[in-house]
């Protein structure tokens, strides 16, 4: 084992560790007030649910010795999961590495389902969707699975993460359907400054998802964090200057956007490609989910936060330009521009499954969980916001008129 | 008495307290509020939503006033809000029957600001 390599991925835990709770602020800034605590909650509570889920079953679905399809059960409830080697650092930091990954894909899903779900049936949700969806996929790209034999190249994620979630939340936003007054008021982000704050935390984050995802502290570990801090600049850039074209104005949601996507995109080729083509890539993937976006808020789709144009959309984008800009120099096996146009089939190819079987996985799993319960919370509850349908608790109350109750069952509402 | 209320820009506001003070009304309330009087919409975009804002930014002040203090009050906000654009606001003198100070129980006259007093006008 490596000194060097424990130090760096103990600290890229914590830094993807981080993206969960930046991902509340960037989602929870961008819903209504009513809904402020509800949002931020299905982001904070994945490590409640996927967290245990994923120390007890789907670490050992993912990672354990299996077939192409998924893993084994031999490491269920950490067996086997010791201070012993697995590369150069302890297995037990791997799991954990791999675990807060888990965490921050299950509360992606959530940006889709945003000011309508109930929490029951969207805790069990992102439960068995860690076990049953994400755990089988990251085993195909990471665990030994068949998109790996074939050569698939997923840096950090872009497949397994982001497309997985994207599709996902594609479809629960179609099951659960949109919300009550969708199409008819502007549901505008109550506040701005909560998206900043969460886009630079999640930027911050990601060089721990992107540069951990060497798993050693490596020249391609500095290469996977530096094309992370060069391809977002380019994909703001070039967001901004959209968003002046259409409007006339420089939007903030909009380079806090355009930010994510270029992360999304740089995700499955940060250490496979030169820092260069990482500013390209960048640039590129700023345009499909710019359009996206502007297709989706005027469908009948209430996708609420984007993630199917962010995330999907920005993550097929990463994957197909990752099998275009990939190098051998840099630590990737040659792609188009490197004289093998196959690579980008191979790329699609992953992208394709991982779509399809996160979309029947998750629309089955939604209408599993739809026999035990409603999936929406009633009309009222909807309309009043989900913080105090849900939780009990407003985001922001002055506190004016609070009589204190001293037996609790008063409160019950 | 009158209760002078004026609906105006928030962007006035310090205009118009000023141009109060100098005119020696004193005791005011402000509030926020929410309303529409006929301006151009103002339109924001997030994301691909854009939306028209129907509901503009006012501030409320309610002023109680003695009967000789009526038009200076009324033409110290109307000369200081004022921009000529729509959407300057609106200011509405309605009579009140009765007026008490509650610290001193002082009525009407005596209670609203500012009294008579010499030099004042």
């Amino acid at each position: 084992m490596v000194g060097a390599d424990i130090a760096w991925i103990i600290v890229a835990s914590g830094l993807v560790l981080l993206m969960t709770p930046a991902l509340a602020f960037f989602y929870g800034g961008l819903v209504r007030s009513k809904n402020a605590l509800n949002t931020m909650m299905m982001s904070f509570a994945a490590f409640a649910v996927v967290g245990v889920v994923w120390v007890c079953v789907a670490y050992s679905l993912a990672f354990a010795p299996g077939n192409a399809w998924i893993g084994g059960l031999d490491h269920l409830f950490l067996k086997g999961v010791d201070l012993e080697a697995k590369g150069t650092i302890p297995h037990l930091l791997f799991m954990a590495y791999q675990g807060t990954f888990a965490i921050i894909t299950a509360a992606l899903i959530s940006g889709a389902v945003v000011e309508r779900m109930r929490f029951g049936p969207y805790l069990a949700f992102i439960a068995l969707w860690t076990a049953l969806v994400y755990a089988p996929v990251a085993h195909w790209v990471w665990g030994g699975g068949w998109l790996q034999t074939d050569g698939a190249l997923d840096f950090a994620g872009g497949t397994v993460v982001h497309v997985n979630a994207a599709a996902a939340a594609l479809v629960a936003a179609l099951v659960i359907g949109p919300r009550a007054d969708y199409g008819r008021q502007a549901p505008l982000p109550h506040s701005v400054p909560f998206v900043l704050l969460g886009t630079g935390l999640l930027w911050f984050g990601w060089l721990g998802f992107n540069g951990g995802s060497a798993l050693s502290a490596s020249p391609i570990a500095a290469l996977a964090a530096v094309n992370t801090i060069i391809a977002p600049c380019a994909t703001a850039l070039v967001w901004l200057g959209l968003d002046y074209g259409r409007t006339g104005k420089f939007t903030a949601v909009g380079l806090a956007t355009g930010i994510v996507v270029g992360l999304v995109a740089i995700t499955p080729a940060a250490g496979f490609i030169s820092p260069m083509n990482a500013l390209l890539l960048g640039g590129l993937a700023a345009i499909p989910s710019y359009v996206g976006i502007i297709i989706r808020s005027r469908s009948r789709l209430d996708d609420s936060l984007d993630v199917t144009p962010a995330h999907g959309v920005g993550g097929i984008v990463g994957a197909l330009l990752t099998g275009v800009f990939a190098a051998k120099e840099w630590g990737g096996v040659d792609g188009l521009v490197g004289g093998n146009p196959g690579q980008v089939g191979t790329q699609a190819v992953g992208v394709a499954a991982a779509l399809a079987y996160s979309a029947v996985a998750s629309f089955l799993l939604l209408k599993f969980i739809g026999l035990f319960g409603a999936l929406r919370p009633t009309a009222r509850s909807e309309a009043v916001g989900l913080d105090l349908g849900e939780h009990g608790e407003e985001g922001y109350t002055t506190g004016d008129g609070a009589i204190l109750v001293l037996q609790a069952k008063e409160t019950t509402r | 008495m009158k209760l002078v209320t004026a609906i105006i820009r928030p962007e006035k506001l310090n205009a118009v307290l000023e141009a109060l003070f100098k005119a020696d009304v004193r005791g005011l309330t402000i509030s926020r509020c929410h309303g529409h009087g006929g301006e151009i919409v103002a339109v924001t975009n997030y994301r691909g939503t854009t939306a028209k804002m129907e509901l503009h930014e006012k501030i409320r002040l309610e002023i109680g006033v003695s009967e000789p203090f009526v038009d200076i009050a009324v033409q110290a906000v109307m000369a200081a809000a004022r921009t000529g654009e729509v959407g300057d606001g609106k200011i509405f003198v309605v009579p009140v029957e009765r007026v008490y100070r509650i610290r001193t129980g002082e009525l009407d006259t005596e209670a609203v600001t500012p009294p008579m007093t010499a030099g004042s006008i």
